[in-house]
């Protein structure tokens, strides 16, 4: 079979390529379509830090998508109303600009992330999923019940945000800034797994009391993957709430939680890409299942099942027969 | 004499009417092997997980290098020097054996929270943890997952995790069990040799090993010490032959 490094390349190599043909046949929607495969596929990269190398089962991962979706939402929409963000203690306006929000974004789903990560992480197994399920759930409403921002109607973004030297309005070149979001995010979670960070990690999900004997803290590393996974899944929010020019509470409810971690599982838990191979199968099947019928998501789920039961490598564990992970 | 590098003085702990330690008094010397033997459920393992951290004494106090022990975690025991094997083996199934040994070489030297090199490159990691594995005969299964390793590699993995702590004590829950007569006369030689590394405080079944590389015995009944003495004082002790050893001996 094929190596996972080949089956990578090939995945990555057809997420340009899809756009970029389509683009030159003036099919801009799929476009568009790859670029949520993106979008999405960078929000499992996010998860799977916490999920694929940490074992820690997050249902609760809409709350940073949604944040970072809203951090973008809300900055955009005090720059189109020019109401400043804030008059005291500092004077701030909104902005448009990409290159505030994102890192508005990412610290403020990371400062979420610190704070259900330091509570929910002192459970484990079903507690855990359940807690995090909750804090997600608390952000739902109170996004719901927040008149100032939309309330349950969400909140729009009139012109999508702007990057200095590129149309992001154009299809093919929103797509390249969230194709190498995801390239980057890719890349770096398959660094950080082979740091001695991931080393540790990876140790403490097999054995947490082995690695808690040779004197290194579980609870402080899974802490930080929890940040970091909730980061790069907020900054996938933010490219998302751009993508489709609005922001709205279901970014943040619980059938977001489950499609992002449906991504991580359908593409093989654990694997450095298999967000994006999950992702893209979730999107064909959508597209293509989805107009014949609107009972797709049963044969989503009956894919499901049979990914965990009969392949708990995912769609790359299948093309690259190992079980194995790590 | 040399101070002992573990102290362990009227430790008690009950669970609920039984009294699994009952004022236990121990000692861990430079240079030797100590081992705690008993029949099951005298409390040894009780009493490894009170040394370790894993479980709070009711009463007594532990002394580990100068340092009252009482309050830490595992983990601040374990930098420490405080080098525990386990009962069952117990390491991370899918890391490859030398990944394991790197694991714990890492935890010793605090450098945990690097996010960026990879960890195989790192020759502080690799270049101790490849020593230690050489050193209980593992060279040559580095890139073999663990899962993966033979019971008896395995034990002796345990070991090479064990010596990459740089540990001040170690403390052996049964490191023979499981292997062959053949896999226990290695492993004494390997557990005889690294009494020059850190003290040991041996629990063991195996009495042919016991009586081959202890200095000193002490016999744990019921959560009591009720001897401590050299192998042939052991030996000939009747309480002990009454309450353990019995017609073996």
């Amino acid at each position: 079979m094929f190596r996972e490094w080949m089956v990578n390349l090939a995945l990555v190599a057809l997420l340009l390529a899809v756009p970029l043909a389509a683009n030159a046949m003036g099919e801009p929607f799929i476009v568009t379509l790859a670029t949520k495969v993106a979008i999405f596929a960078l929000a499992g990269v996010g998860l799977n830090i916490a999920l694929g190398y940490g074992g820690l089962v997050s249902f609760g991962h809409a709350a940073f998508f949604g944040i970072g979706g809203y951090a973008a939402g809300i900055l955009a929409s005090h720059a189109q109303n020019y109401e400043p963000l804030m008059t005291w203690p500092l004077a701030l306006d909104g902005t448009q600009q990409m290159l505030i929000i994102w890192p508005v974004a990412i610290i403020a789903s990371g400062l979420a992330a610190l704070v259900i990560g330091v509570l929910s992480l002192r459970t484990s197994g079903v507690y855990f999923i359940m807690i995090t399920l909750a804090f997600a759930q608390m952000v739902f409403y109170f996004a719901i019940s927040w008149p100032a921002y939309g309330g349950e109607d969400g909140l729009p973004i009139y012109v999508r945000d702007r990057f200095p030297g590129l149309n992001t309005l154009d299809p093919l070149q929103f797509f390249a800034i969230c194709f190498l979001w995801f390239l980057a995010a890719a890349l770096f979670s398959a660094m950080l797994s082979r740091s001695r960070f991931g080393l540790a990690l990876h140790g403490a999900r097999q054995n947490a009391e082995r690695v808690r004997s040779v004197g290194i803290d579980p609870y402080r590393l899974r802490l930080a993957a929890f940040v970091i996974s909730g980061m790069i899944t907020g900054l996938a929010g933010a490219l998302y709430a751009d993508l489709n020019r609005f922001v709205s509470p279901s970014m943040l409810s619980w059938q977001t939680s489950g499609e992002i971690m449906i991504f991580v599982i359908l593409g093989g838990v654990g694997r450095h890409f298999g967000p994006l191979a999950g992702a893209a199968l979730f999107i064909l099947l959508e597209h293509n299942l989805g107009g014949v019928s609107e009972y797709w998501k049963f044969l989503l789920g009956l894919l499901l099942l049979l990914v965990v039961l009969f392949a708990q490598g995912g769609l790359i564990g299948v093309l690259t027969r190992r079980s194995r992970h790590g | 004499m040399a101070d002992p590098i573990l102290e362990i003085r009227g430790l008690t702990k009950r669970f609920g009417a039984l009294t699994v330690s009952d004022a236990i008094d121990l000692d861990l010397k430079p240079g030797e092997i100590h081992a705690l033997i008993g029949p099951n459920g005298a409390g040894k393992s009780t009493l490894i997980k009170q040394i370790c951290g894993d479980v709070q004494p009711d009463a007594g106090t532990i002394r580990f290098a100068g340092h009252d022990l009482s309050g830490e975690t595992v983990a601040e025991r374990a930098r420490r020097g405080l080098a525990r094997t386990f009962q069952v083996s117990s390491v991370a199934p899918d890391l490859t054996a030398l990944e394991n040994v790197m694991l714990v070489v890492q935890g010793a030297s605090h450098g945990t929270f690097h996010f960026f090199r990879p960890a195989l490159a790192d020759a502080a990691l690799t270049g101790p943890a490849r020593e230690h594995m050489a050193r209980v005969g593992l060279k040559g299964r580095e890139a073999v997952p663990a899962s993966i390793l033979s019971h008896g590699e395995r034990r002796r993995l345990e070991l090479a995790m064990a010596l990459a702590m740089q540990p001040r004590a170690f403390l052996l829950d049964e490191p023979m069990a499981g292997l062959g007569p053949e896999g226990s006369v290695e492993l004494t030689a390997i557990l005889s040799d690294l009494r020059h590394e850190a003290p040991i405080l041996l629990i063991e079944h195996d009495m042919d090993a016991v009586f081959a590389l202890a200095d000193r015995i002490s016999v744990l009944v019921y959560g009591r010490i009720i001897a401590t003495g050299s192998v042939d004082e052991i030996r000939n002790n009747p309480d002990v032959q009454s309450a353990y050893l019995g017609e073996d001996a």
